[in-house]
């Protein structure tokens, strides 16, 4: 890559401004030295002769013999390479570069399941694909946001975005503090120029162009305008700038970034979030061996869950009855009563999915519902071994749900304790086809039914192994047949009895209850990640739709005694407002310096149909655009700038993008590499051609461009 | 639940967008008519501009080919030419209309204010002349350009009411699913364009592509994506459904036409180039592209409507975690939708830097920018489609 000999790469401007710096920068950059300068060092430390490279560091400077010189070299090596790793780190390139990294590794995440958005399917994948799975492992890629790499990417990112905001906001605050800079010698080669030749004197004119100037909230230095009448024959130049918001905004925008990483680092620290499944008539306490699940960040202290317990006293769901979306959900709401810690009187409230409950710092939401079977169980002694409800999980829209009931405290018709379960479908509207066996039609409670079968034996709950509750493993226990042998099963509908076979006892289905399903969960950094996210909005916009631009106005006595004043502007991008600010000040300074008519222009001057004029602009371009058609040709009409106009334009049979003087910047277009740099760009060291950039503070256009490359 | 008066409302909302199909499907004929028509007259003053630099030791005579360049553009630009559609475009050199007698006449008036003189960045193609337009400056092409608009506007009215309609039937914002989705998108993509030409910029090039793009989604939207849900999930039921999801259509389809024209710079970019080294582009191209905008100015549209539309991509993403956060607890949880819009805001954010560091800018910008929006499109069908995500709410 060539950024590791290009002696420019090194950084946003401002950071090297110094010439010692920019001789580092080249220094630095031709690490391993030239052969020439490594010979002059092999001769002079004479143990690296034969060009031994050990014997000369990257950095300049031999190896003296001896502990201390082989110190001396080691540190100098050491801090040159990292310094020249923090500015190819900082570069503008480089960032590009990172950031293209962390879109590409942002993207296998969205393929492979993940473990923390999608457990299920990950486990499926790994159950399934094992020599796959444990590729993904080793590679991380079922955690790709928490991995290594990914990791890797995003923090080189944010150590790149911090090494590049400190300087550019030094370099803000300093331009903030000084003056904009003085007009360039010639202002013909700025982005919009004007010129005009009037009988005002020039200290006239630019005494009222300053005004003017403040008026349209310039930073204007006027230092450069004659002190009195006397001393301003000779003429003089007013130097303004505006839309230092843009900078600022930049700013903004790229710390509110690193305020946003802090925010979500700070979340995932101390976040803690947990279910819990509730039926209607039960509660829940916030602690933690109340949850179902839990997780929490490294440095959450359960200690610190909001203490409160909450009731659910009803739940409601509405489904749609006709039409296309018949049996798609309208609304859920959960009816709830609520004690914080020493309440005496509860506090009602609902929780709505998109409508969380705020209970101190802890946020209540809504993520599911079911239903939950009442069943109570007589056993073989006629004693109630279990009776309550019991929830059942949905498995599709129309909440075909399933579960098991399990009993443990149950005794056998003979006096042996038993164990006994019964594991089937929940189906609020019932319906029973061939294909799909027992299922629901729709959701709501039209036509309850329990189908079930039922199992005795050992449930396995002493293994020590925790069981999910939802399953039942058969390997220990025995199904109940009929008298052919075949698996028992019952269709119940509410109210309804079924006599175990064998005098095993009664279960009754009660009737139903409505669950649902909560997360609690506590978050921190919220507030920041919201200012930083507002924060980063208000700056990329100010940073994207306003236009720092410099404005110069210069006025002298030409050579046959009449004023010519001469006015440029300087966009630091491409923009189309600039020129048309520039012909709007123009116009506006016309009743202080009047134009005279011009004597010796060319009737091709007029015939230019697409010169900026205030009002006119439009007629042929957009208003935003009144830069697109204009070429270099419409100088043609002023002596002067005619020249520029051909100098400009360069004696290269290939057009090129050097007329920048920056070559191979559009090197991708193809048209960049060939071209030979355009005289009149090169020729003069001082000009201020946009992009020439010989001083970054004179040619702020060009910032982009000599940070980049 | 739709009542029985919703019902026939929504009815009448799908036949209006019916019907915008059929006027769109006949702007799309004048369309290309008028690329056909423009195709006869054979201007190339991209050539003869970059002829007279490469020649043009003098500057004078390079000045007086784009000026004349100049002309012919304030002909067929067709704002205030009075008259000059006529003889216009007959000729195999630029055309001169009387329009110039006219400006001249206008300049004389104004000579008191000065005239401000511009330079872009990027000089070398700064005189480069835009193309005329699709009709190339032939007036039986531009008749049916100006047909096409009138069409485009007359469709695009109907695809409004469409809409509109739609979300009056179903009481909520008119894009809860892909069907609904589809039909804002592709009406606000046309909404994008015809106020663009509306602000007097020269793109009446993209209607073709455009059109072409809005039938297809159109097409796709009535048939594979089509759906008579008007439910609204409770997960959906927020005022960010207007504030996100609304700002993504307007942002997706104002990045749809920077990309067509970041598209249309690729070309343009290759063909100039290939001109200005001396080769011969192939007689097709040179027609198309000849009547293209130049890819300076192809590249600064494409510029100004990712830069003015990324802030608020931006803040549809906030927007959406916020959203999140009410929704389900957390602002981020890398869902597949939350992924894919990150990875979009990355590629666009690529693309900037890109456009701002040497070497990378010009064609390397623009892929990355034509990824950005490739992004974005998975993250619309891709993730809607085939992710398990809790954001898959195509209704499909
Ligand atoms: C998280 C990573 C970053 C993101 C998302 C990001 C995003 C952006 C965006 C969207 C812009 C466009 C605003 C504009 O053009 O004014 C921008 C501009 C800029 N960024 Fe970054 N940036 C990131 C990191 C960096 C880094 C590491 C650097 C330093 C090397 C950097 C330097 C700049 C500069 C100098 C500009 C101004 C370019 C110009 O004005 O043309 N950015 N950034």
């Amino acid at each position: 890559m060539s950024e590791h000999t290009d002696p420019t790469s090194a950084g946003p401007d401002g950071r090297d401004e110094s010439a010692e710096a920019t001789d580092d920068a080249s220094r630095l950059s031709t690490a391993p030295r030239t052969d020439a300068e490594r010979e002059a060092a092999a001769r002079r430390g004479g143990a690296a002769a034969g060009g031994d490279p050990a014997g000369a560091g990257s950095f300049g400077g031999i190896r003296e013999p001896g502990l201390r010189g082989g110190l001396t070299w080691t540190g100098r090596e050491a801090v040159g390479w990292a310094r020249w790793i923090w500015r190819q780190l900082t570069s503008m390139r480089v960032a590009l570069i990172l950031l293209f990294l962390l879109a590409l590794a942002t993207v296998p995440g969205s393929l492979i399941p993940q473990e923390g958005a999608s457990p299920v399917a990950a486990a499926e994948l790994r159950e399934n694909n094992p020599t796959l799975a444990s590729v993904y492992d080793r590679l991380q890629l079922f955690d790709v946001y928490s991995s290594v790499w990914f990791s890797a990417i995003y923090l080189l990112l944010f150590a790149s975005l911090i090494g590049c905001i400190l300087p550019r906001a030094w370099q803000f605050v300093g331009q903030l503090r000084g003056r904009p800079p003085r007009a360039p010698r010639r202002l013909d080669r700025m982005p919009a120029y004007t010129t005009w030749r009037t009988e005002a004197a020039p200290r006239e004119a630019l005494v009222e162009a300053e005004r003017l100037l403040r008026r349209s909230r310039f930073r204007v230095d006027g230092s450069g305008v004659p002190a009195s009448e006397d001393a301003g024959a000779a003429g003089g130049s007013v130097a303004a700038e505006k839309g230092y918001l843009r900078e600022a905004g930049n700013l903004v925008f790229h710390v509110a970034l690193v305020v946003m990483l802090i925010a979500f680092a700070a979340g995932a620290l101390y976040r803690s979030e947990g279910g819990k499944l509730v039926t209607v008539g039960s509660g829940f306490t916030n602690t933690l061996t109340q949850y179902d699940d839990f997780s929490s960040g490294t440095l959450f202290d359960v200690d610190d869950l909001e203490r409160f317990t909450f009731d659910l006293d009803e739940f409601h769901a509405d489904f749609v009855r006709e039409g296309p979306d018949l049996g798609s959900a309208r609304d859920f709401r959960a009816d709830i009563t609520y004690w914080r810690d020493g309440d005496t009187e509860g506090t009602e409230a609902s929780v709505r999915v998109n409508h969380p409950l705020h209970i101190g710092d802890a946020k209540v939401y809504l993520l599911g519902h079911g239903f939950a079977p009442r069943v109570t169980l007589v056993d073989g002694q006629g004693e109630v071994a279990f009776s309550g409800p019991v929830p059942f999980i949905p498995q599709d829209n129309a909440l075909s749900s399933t579960g098991v009931v399990k009993v443990t405290d149950y005794v056998g018709p003979d006096g042996e304790p038993d164990q006994m379960a019964f594991q089937g479908f929940f189906n609020p509207t019932f319906a029973l086809t061939a294909e799909r066996g027992p299922h629901s039609t729709f959701p709501d409670p039209d036509f309850p039914a329990l189908t079930l079968n039922a199992y005795h034996g050992n449930l396995g709950l002493d293994s020590g192994i925790p069981q999910n509750v939802y399953q039942l493993d058969t390997r220990y226990m025995e199904q109940l047949t009929d008298e052919d042998g075949e698996p028992l099963r019952i269709n119940l509908l509410p109210g309804e009895e079924w006599e175990l076979p064998d005098d095993r006892g009664t279960l009754t289905f009660e009737g139903f209850d409505r669950w649902a399903t909560f997360q609690v969960s506590s978050s921190a950094g919220n507030g920041w990640a919201l200012i930083g996210a507002v924060g980063a909005v208000g700056g990329l916009a100010a940073s994207l739709l306003i236009q720092r631009r410099r404005l110069w106005v210069r006025a002298t006595t030409g050579a046959d005694g009449v004023t010519v004043v001469e006015m440029a502007s300087l966009g630091r991008s491409e923009s189309a407002r600039v020129p048309e600010e520039l012909a709007e000040l123009a116009l506006a300074l016309q009743p202080a310096a009047p134009m005279l008519p011009e004597a010796d222009a060319s009737g091709s001057d007029e015939a230019e149909p697409d010169a900026v004029r205030p009002g006119e602009s439009d007629e042929s371009d957009g208003p935003d655009e009144p830069d697109e058609a204009d070429g270099p040709d419409e100088r043609a009409g002023g002596d002067r700038s005619d020249v520029a106009g051909a100098s400009d334009r360069g004696p290269g049979p290939v057009p090129s993008g050097d007329g920048e003087g920056r070559p191979g910047t559009r090197s991708a277009s193809g048209t960049g590499t060939a071209g030979q740099p355009p005289g009149g760009a090169d020729a003069e060291p001082d000009d201020t051609t946009p992009g020439a950039a010989t001083d970054p503070e004179a040619a702020p256009g060009s910032r982009s461009e000599d940070l980049k490359e | 639940m739709l009542l029985a008066a919703d019902a026939e409302l929504a009815d009448f909302g799908k036949l209006m967008i019916y019907t915008a199909m059929v006027v769109y499907a006949l702007a799309f004929i004048a369309y290309i008519t008028e690329w056909i028509f423009g195709s006869r007259s054979r201007v190339s003053r991209t050539a003869t501009a970059l002829t007279a630099q490469g020649a043009g030791a003098t500057g004078k005579g390079a000045g007086d080919a784009a000026a004349d360049a100049d002309t012919a553009d304030a002909d067929t630009d067709g704002h205030d030419a009075d008259g000059a559609d006529g003889d216009s475009g007959t000729a195999d050199e630029a055309p001169r209309g009387p329009a110039v007698t006219v400006r001249k006449g206008g300049t004389a008036k104004v000579l008191e204010r000065p005239k401000v003189v511009t330079r872009s960045s990027t000089p070398s193609r700064d005189h480069l002349p835009d193309g005329p337009g699709a009709s190339g400056g032939d007036g039986q092409g531009d008749l049916y350009g100006r047909v096409a608009i009138s069409l485009t506007t007359l469709a695009f009215l109907l695809h409004f009411g469409g809409v509109i309609t739609r979300a009056i039937a179903v009481g909520r914002a008119p894009w809860a699913n892909m069907f609904e989705f589809s039909t804002a998108f592709s009406a606000v993509a046309v909404l994008g364009f015809l106020g663009f030409l509306a602000a007097g910029r020269k793109v009446r090039w993209i209607g073709l592509p455009l059109v072409t793009t809005v039938l297809l989604d159109l097409g796709l939207a009535v048939t594979v994506l089509h759906t008579e849900s008007d439910q609204l999930p409770p997960a959906l039921q927020s005022v960010w459904l207007w504030i996100h999801v609304g700002l993504a259509i307007i942002c997706g389809a104002m990045f749809y036409l920077g990309m067509v024209a970041t598209v249309a710079f690729l070309f343009r970019d290759r063909y100039e180039s290939k001109l200005a080294a001396g080769g011969t582009p192939g007689r097709f191209a040179s027609s198309v592209l000849e009547r293209m905008p130049t890819s300076v100015s192809l590249d600064k549209f494409a510029y100004r409507i990712n830069a003015a539309i990324f802030p608020l991509w931006t803040f549809t993403i906030i927007a959406g975690a916020i959203w999140a956060e009410n929704a389900w607890g957390r602002y981020w949880g890398w869902d597949p939708k939350e992924v894919w819009s990150l990875i979009t805001w990355l590629g666009y954010a690529a693309y900037l830097h890109a456009r701002a560091t040497a070497g990378w800018r010009g064609r390397k910008a623009a892929y990355l920018a034509i990824a950005a929006f490739i992004c974005f499109l998975i993250n619309y069908y891709g993730v809607n489609l085939f992710a398990n995500s809790l954001h898959s709410y195509s209704g499909v």
